[in-house]
């Protein structure tokens, strides 16, 4: 490719941070100072340079940490280093929200301001850090719900990143005092269940070494039952764990209920090689935080299910793709990875059976959109993560064009259950049509916040008491069941029992196990704004439908709730219904298809906007 | 010339547009098989010679047994596929992408089909309000993804309307008319022109055509060849002589004639159509299903026609010495 670069130069920080990503250039072809004798004879770049293109976030995530934001000079340098054209690599970077193209302090405040902290009346003055070191910047949820409000410090130079819940006044002015926030990591207090007695943890099949075992050490992990399940599925083959997974009826736990057995197999039986396997792990529903948990506190988990997913599908290579706003997460699960490969669980020949299999963790920086898998592969791949038209499925063509099999991180763990506990007994938990252990994230205006396990069959009712109620005792107005992407459901239907057959049946969804509770002081005419604002703000704008159906959207319920209607009330909401309506139908992706849902609900179900009038 | 087809003969397929069965060839899209049945189907972001990127949602169609509606212009046709063109779900959706394309994007030069359906679905472009008045140069290049710009009324339709922008003498850049069908990028990427000059940048509603941080076209990798003008569907991208005419108040279509031609310049052969108005040339084009060009050109095809209208009498700077004969 005859590229045109920028004129314009790295600074030795940049340059070197992307050396520390890419290793350093072969030669003045690609970006090296000094031109050596050899630069006169070899050409250099092509396919081969082309190829890495995968590199690009990594890369750029390297450039943002070390200099605060992405300058002409270090994506020029990136560009040629990748053999990138400038213009693609400037639109890859103002795709992601935790990029930055325009110089600014080298401490960004991403102050949470969505559903969960707004709800914990999160006014605790955060605009007061801004100066000339500190930008302050609102943010979509950052999974950090049960210890609300939250925010995460992205920090130019060695300091890193680090998530901070709860903020108070006090810590805020702790912070502007001595310019230091740790990064709390409140360990299993946001899984209180496993916190609770020996009785309640005997219940626990995917939160049972939350809390006991240290989830820095592999032989903590291997002292408590860590793999067992790997090395079963080793004894036995693929094909047994194949039809175990298989007969165990487990579902997808990402919002789709896709069984999980029908998609290995499709993987499995592609004649293209290679397969890959991918972890999503950018877990952005707002209101969701149970992959975090399970990531902070038992990796060596995650990182064991997928070992066994990848085996099992004729892989190789593995990615966890996670969310950039979770630190220490990615933290611990680099931890894991590292150990399990020191200690042979990961690499050239997995526990002495022959079999290479490794993983690669890449993280995300900042857009909902990529928990979307094709929008995943995308980003992964170093593109914009734009959603890909859908067939072909990923089985068929998914990461870099190759068939490709994609759980979250709670299936995944779910695999370890039905491995150790073999299909039989795993499908006898549950209902018949639901099996398994569910994980649900309370959050809102609840007793004791947090990741609770239920077997799924449990009715919202029995999932709230088990979290102490409501906070104070206080009457409840509603409940957001399945997070911004799921929909409002009023105190009349605590008794629905939460499976999936039960929430097709009742037109609901448990999307990503959100339980959010809005007391009867709750605004939920704000909560709807904000959730329309969140699908503004992080459709990727590919599909019309999508990138300017949540435009009107948010302007029409603005219109509603200011008395400034076009025609009458019952003229938006008819709108409202359109533009509801060309989304679920015509957009791309799930997020423009669920874009309407939890508005709609609230307008239709609860008589938010004066809905009930009409 | 491929007058005859090259490739292996290709199984025949049924499907059932509209209750009529057809059968197409294995790899023909719904689009096509709509085509073969002349069932009328409103494309935007869709072109002959490009890959469709089904960004638009505007050819949408209902497949039996598919949850959502589907774009005809992408899918391939599976055998025994039954698809329904003319429902009240796929009109409404239709109607809907177009009320609020036309909501946000100054469409008034999009091509007559445009307009033609834009009437038949009965297009209501003001359903959504009054649109907010255009934005200052450069506002929109500076949006940053995820960090909501609060507009300064949030309840009246948000747009992208801006000032044109103009940083070379071969042609403008009117993102107003932007409705961001990606093929300009595709033209200037790998379907036509591999020189990636402009991508989509920003995200959501802020998603914009732009160069590496918004540099003018004279600092980007741009080579002039006009093919993001040759498939513009909406006139965002324009000749600089049909947009000063226009802004003059002096373009005339019906005016116009066109003389088709074929390049002097080089030997490859490309087939040029000659825009003339009151004998000037004001705009040149290549036919989209010529096998040689399939509708792109390069800086000399597309703009390098000022010769033809100087006249060595008139014009000694353009009188060429016989000493300068042959140099390049």
């Amino acid at each position: 490719m005859d590229l045109k670069l920028m004129q314009a130069d790295p600074t030795a920080v940049e340059r070197s941070a992307v050396d520390e990503v890419l290793g350093p250039p072969d030669g003045a072809w690609d970006g090296a100072v000094e031109r050596t004798a050899l630069d006169h004879r070899v050409a250099r770049g092509g396919h081969r340079a082309r190829d890495d293109r995968h590199l690009l976030l990594p890369a750029l995530h390297a450039l943002q940490g070390a200099a605060g934001w992405i300058s002409r000079g270090g994506l020029n340098y990136v560009c040629e280093r990748l053999s990138v054209p400038p213009a693609e690599a400037y639109g890859v970077a103002t795709f992601y929200a935790m990029f930055s193209v325009e110089e600014r302090p080298p401490t960004v405040v991403h102050g949470c301001d969505d559903l969960a902290c707004r709800l914990a009346d999160a006014d605790h003055g955060l605009e007061r850090l801004a100066s000339k070191d500190v930008t302050v910047v609102p943010s979509p949820c950052l999974g950090l719900c049960e210890r609300a409000p939250a925010l995460l410090i992205q920090r130019a130079g060695d300091q890193g990143d680090s998530s901070v819940a709860p903020v108070t006044a006090d810590t805020l002015e702790d912070f502007m005092r001595d310019g230091v926030w740790a990064a709390t990591d409140a360990g299993i207090e946001s899984a209180p269940q496993a916190a609770d007695g020996r009785a309640a943890r005997n219940q626990l099949r995917l939160l049972r070494r939350l809390g006991i075992a240290d989830p820095t050490s592999i032989d903590d992990y291997r002292a408590h039952g860590g793999y067992e399940a790997l090395r079963l599925a080793l004894e036995h083959g693929p094909e047994w764990t194949l039809r175990e997974v298989t007969d165990a009826k487990l579902l997808g736990r990402g919002g789709a209920a896709f069984p999980t057995g029908v998609k290995w197999k499709a993987v499995a039986e592609q004649p293209a090689h290679p397969h890959y396997f991918v972890c999503n792990a950018d877990e952005s529903e707002p209101g969701t935080f149970k992959d975090r948990v399970v990531m902070e506190q038992d990796p060596f988990a995650v990182v064991e299910a997928l070992t066994i997913a990848g085996l099992t599908t004729g892989c190789e290579q593995a990615y966890i793709y996670i969310r950039g706003e979770y630190p220490l997460a990615t933290e611990r699960l680099t931890n894991a990875i590292e150990e399990a490969r020191r200690h042979g669980f990961l690499g050239d020949d997995v526990m002495g059976h022959g079999a290479p299999f490794d993983v690669e963790i890449r993280r995300g920086a900042g857009a909902y959109i990529c928990g979307e898998e094709t929008a995943l592969f995308n980003s992964l791949e170093g593109k914009r993560g734009e959603p890909r038209n859908k067939p072909p499925f990923p089985v068929q063509r998914g990461l870099f064009g190759k068939p490709t099999g994609i759980n979250n991180v709670e299936t995944l763990i779910n695999v370890l259950e039905v491995v150790r506990e073999g299909a039989q007994a795993y499908a006898e938990i549950g209902t018949p049509g639901s099996t398994g252990p569910r994980l649900f994230c309370l959050s809102g205006d609840v007793e004791r916040p947090g990741v609770y396990e239920h077997e799924h069959g449990v009715t919202l009712r029995e999932v709230i008491d088990a979290a102490g109620g409501v906070r104070g005792g206080r009457p409840l107005k509603a409940v957001l069941l399945g997070g911004a992407a799921g929909g409002f459901v009023g105190p009349d239907k605590l008794d629905v029992r939460l499976t999936f057959e039960d929430a097709r049946a009742g037109g609901y969804t448990l999307g990503s196990g959100v339980v959010m509770l809005f007391d009867e002081g709750a605004d939920l005419t704000d909560a709807c704004l904000r959730i329309a604002r969140f699908f503004r703000d992080e459709s990727c704008g590919q599909c019309v439908p999508c990138r300017v159906g949540t435009v009107r959207q948010e302007e029409a319920l603005h219109r509603l709730v200011q008395g400034r209607t076009l025609g009458s009330r019952a003229d938006e909401f008819a709108l409202l219904d359109d533009v509801a309506q060309v989304m679920r139908d015509a957009s791309i992706c799930g997020l423009g298809q669920t874009a309407a849902s939890a508005v709609q609900s609230a307008i239709a179900s609860l008589g938010v906007f004066g809905g009930d009038a009409i | 010339m491929n007058a005859v087809p090259l490739e292996p003969p290709r199984r025949l397929l049924s499907i059932s547009v509209d209750g009529v069965e057809a059968r197409v060839p294995e790899g023909a899209t719904i689009l096509d098989a709509c085509r073969t049945q002349q069932v009328d189907t409103p494309t935007l972001c869709y072109a002959d010679n490009l890959t469709p990127v089904n960004a638009c949602r505007v050819c949408v169609v209902e497949v039996e047994g598919s949850r959502t509606l589907v774009p005809a212009c992408s899918r391939q046709v599976e055998d025994g596929m039954v698809v329904a063109t003319d429902t009240e779900r796929v009109r409404r959706s239709r109607t809907l992408v177009m009320e609020l394309l036309a909501s946000s994007v100054e469409m008034n030069l999009a091509s007559p089909d445009v307009h033609r359906w834009m009437a038949d679905y009965e297009v209501r472009a003001d359903r959504f309000g009054a649109p907010m008045p255009p934005l200052p140069a450069g506002a929109r290049d500076a949006r940053e993804p995820g960090h909501h710009h609060d507009p300064q009324d949030p309840t009246v339709a948000e747009g992208v309307a801006q000032p044109v922008k103009i940083d070379n003498e071969l042609y403008v850049r009117d993102y107003s008319r932007c409705i961001l069908c990606y093929k300009c990028v595709e033209a200037c990427g790998v379907d036509a022109q591999n020189t990636f000059a402009i991508a989509v940048a920003g995200r959501g509603f802020d998603a914009r055509i732009s160069t590496e941080y918004s540099v003018g076209l004279d600092e980007s990798a741009c080579v002039y060849c006009g093919n993001c003008i040759g498939v513009c569907p909406t006139g965002a991208l324009m000749f600089t002589s049909e947009h000063e005419m226009r802004e003059a108040g002096t373009w005339d279509e019906q005016e116009q004639t066109v003389t088709n031609t074929i390049c002097p310049y080089c030997g490859v052969g490309c087939e040029l159509e000659l825009h003339v108005q009151d004998n000037e040339i004001v705009k040149v084009t290549s036919p989209a299903d010529h096998s040689v060009t399939n509708g792109h050109l390069c800086i000399k095809g597309r703009f390098g026609f000022a010769y033809v209208q100087a006249r060595r009498d008139d014009d000694p700077t353009r009188r060429r010495k016989p000493t300068e004969r042959g140099a390049s």
